[in-house]
Order: structure tokens, then C-alpha cells, then sequence
């Protein structure tokens, strides 16, 4: 199951859906488990009234979280090393979210073989929701 | 983020896993996680976010008898000075977040979390006015001193609230 230095490629793509019609009632459920009660969120009358935005909008780290599990299903469970993204647009309810991992490089540290991925999760409109990378370890 | 006292405990990477949409078993059923790579229940990549849990000063999270900025009988419970847009009131946004794995979380790590600030940083950006960035790095150690997670995360101050692209 796990990736192997010997049959990736770069330029290999790994794409899933994370998430189809994004509901608020999931953005709260993140609110709660995460720690970040930051009412932008989860308030629609103080984000709409008070901020100013037409509705409350995702967690970065949602999107990040749900990002995640594109990687790891990807890779395998415990072999991530690094992973780190720039939020470059909000992500609302109702939105509908796809990520690709793309193969950068196939590299070696140490003894080990890792995967370099290119990170991409993008919106129903095509709009880059965040943008990142990752590394994780292969076998040879 | 700091946390003196960070207990990571199998129901909060349950409850976390199922906020972010993931039902791999390796968070979750721990006779699942036994027969894969990991040898057993871990906690998924972003986990070491929830530590806001911890933190006894996060201010993203009511505290009893301290006025709290969201909504009730009116807009928001607290009137803040003029001027700013789109942080809110909430401390702004975050624009960044880096993780470096040096290895997986499991219940019962009981982490340490302490918090530098990095970098700060200004850019004109169309859609938001000014920004001001401003970086912070937050090591978390285990209950053995061991350096676990590097994360680094960059928040960002908004003149206004951001124009959505799409």
C-alpha cells in the first residue's frame, strides 16, 4: 500500500474530493473538536453584521484538516513528514472541494526515500483554496 | 499557541478526525490501527492545532464571566475600536500553516507547547487593503522533552474584510 521509490514518477497525480456542498453544521463540528471558536466561523450575524462578510466561511485549518486525508490516504498512514500550506481564498458553505497531490520529486535523507508533493485544493470554481506541500517517506 | 499541559486522549483524535471527514480506522478503532504501519491509534496531520484547547489564554474561546465578542442580543458582545475590517475582532486571519512531522502523535503523549514569535511583514494586497503579517513558531515536545511537531503558522491583520475571488 505504501508508495515506492521505484514505480513513482514525477508528475504522478493523486486526486480525491473532499467534500461536496460543505455544510456550516461541519465547520461548527470542527470548531468544536479543534479549540477555534472564532464566531467568523460559526456566527452568521456577527460575520455578516459585525465583519462584514457575506456569510461565515471555513477554517483555514478545515480546509488544511480535510486536505490531510487526501494526503495520507495517499501516502499511507504515519509516513508524513512535512506538510504546509498558504490559505489563498476562503472557503464557504455550500462550496465543493478537490485536491491533488502532485509528485515533485522523488528524493533520499538519511537512508530513507521521501516524496515531495505539490498540494493543491481547489474550489467548484476552480479557485485555489490552498495551496501547499509535503513530504513523506517512501519505501526504496 | 501555548499549552503547558497538552493530554492528546483517543476520543478528542476521534472527534477531530470526524470534523475534518476522515474515517481511516487508524484513528479510531484501535485493533484496525494495530495491523497497519503505525502500530496503532494516531492522531491525524493538523491534530496539533486542537492544542487551542489547552491554551488557558487562547482568546478564540468564550470564558466564564468575560465578555465575548460574538453575537447575542446584539451583533457582537463587544465594542471594538473603529477601523478594523476584515480580522473582525477575531485577531485577524490565518494565511499560513507549516508542520514538521518528526514523528505521529498517539493518546497518551502528553505534550508541552511553547510558542516564539518569527517574522513580521507588510504587503499591499487588492483585495483586503493592507496586510500585516506575522509569524510564530510552536514546538511541541512529549512527555519525554522529545521535539515531536515544529509547527509554524502565519497569521494575517486585514484593513478590510477580504473581496472573495470567486
Amino acid at each position: 500500500m505504501a508508495l515506492s521509490a521505484k514505480t513513482l514518477k514525477v508528475g504522478d497525480t493523486h486526486t480525491a474530493r473532499l467534500v461536496e456542498d460543505l455544510k456550516r453544521t461541519q465547520i461548527v463540528q470542527y470548531a468544536g473538536a479543534s479549540g477555534d471558536y472564532n464566531p467568523l466561523h460559526t456566527d452568521e450575524v456577527f460575520t455578516t453584521k459585525v465583519a462584514g462578510y457575506p456569510s461565515v466561511f471555513a477554517h483555514g485549518m478545515l480546509t488544511m484538516g480535510m486536505t490531510g486525508k487526501m494526503l495520507t490516504d495517499y501516502v499511507g498512514d504515519a509516513r508524513l513528514t512535512k506538510y504546509g500550506v498558504r490559505f489563498t481564498n476562503q472557503v464557504w458553505p455550500g462550496d465543493t472541494l478537490d485536491s491533488t497531490a502532485t509528485v515533485k520529486a522523488v528524493t533520499e535523507k538519511d537512508g530513507v526515500k521521501l516524496v515531495e508533493l505539490d498540494v493543491s485544493t481547489v474550489n467548484q470554481n476552480g479557485v485555489v483554496v490552498v495551496s501547499g506541500y509535503a513530504e513523506a517517506r517512501i519505501d526504496p | 499557541m501555548a499549552a503547558k499541559r497538552f493530554p492528546v486522549e483517543a476520543s478528542h483524535i476521534l472527534m477531530f478526525a470526524r470534523s475534518v471527514g476522515d474515517d481511516n480506522p487508524v484513528y479510531s478503532d484501535e485493533e484496525a490501527a494495530k495491523k497497519t504501519e503505525a502500530g496503532g491509534i494516531i492522531a491525524p496531520p493538523t491534530f496539533a492545532q486542537s492544542s487551542a484547547q489547552f491554551d488557558p489564554d487562547y482568546f478564540l474561546r468564550p470564558k466564564i464571566g468575560q465578555p465575548w465578542f460574538g453575537s447575542g442580543k446584539e451583533p457582537t458582545g463587544v465594542k471594538r475600536e473603529a477601523g478594523g475590517g476584515g480580522g473582525g475582532g477575531g485577531g485577524g486571519l490565518h494565511a499560513e500553516q507549516h508542520f514538521e512531522y518528526h514523528r505521529h502523535l498517539k493518546p497518551g503523549d502528553v505534550l508541552t507547547a511553547t510558542t516564539q514569535p518569527g517574522k513580521t511583514w507588510e504587503k499591499e494586497s487588492a483585495r483586503a487593503g493592507k496586510l500585516l503579517f506575522s509569524e510564530s513558531v510552536t514546538e511541541y515536545r512529549d512527555q519525554n522533552g522529545e521535539l515531536v511537531i515544529t509547527a509554524r503558522g502565519v497569521g494575517v491583520r486585514t484593513e478590510r474584510p477580504v473581496d472573495s475571488k470567486a
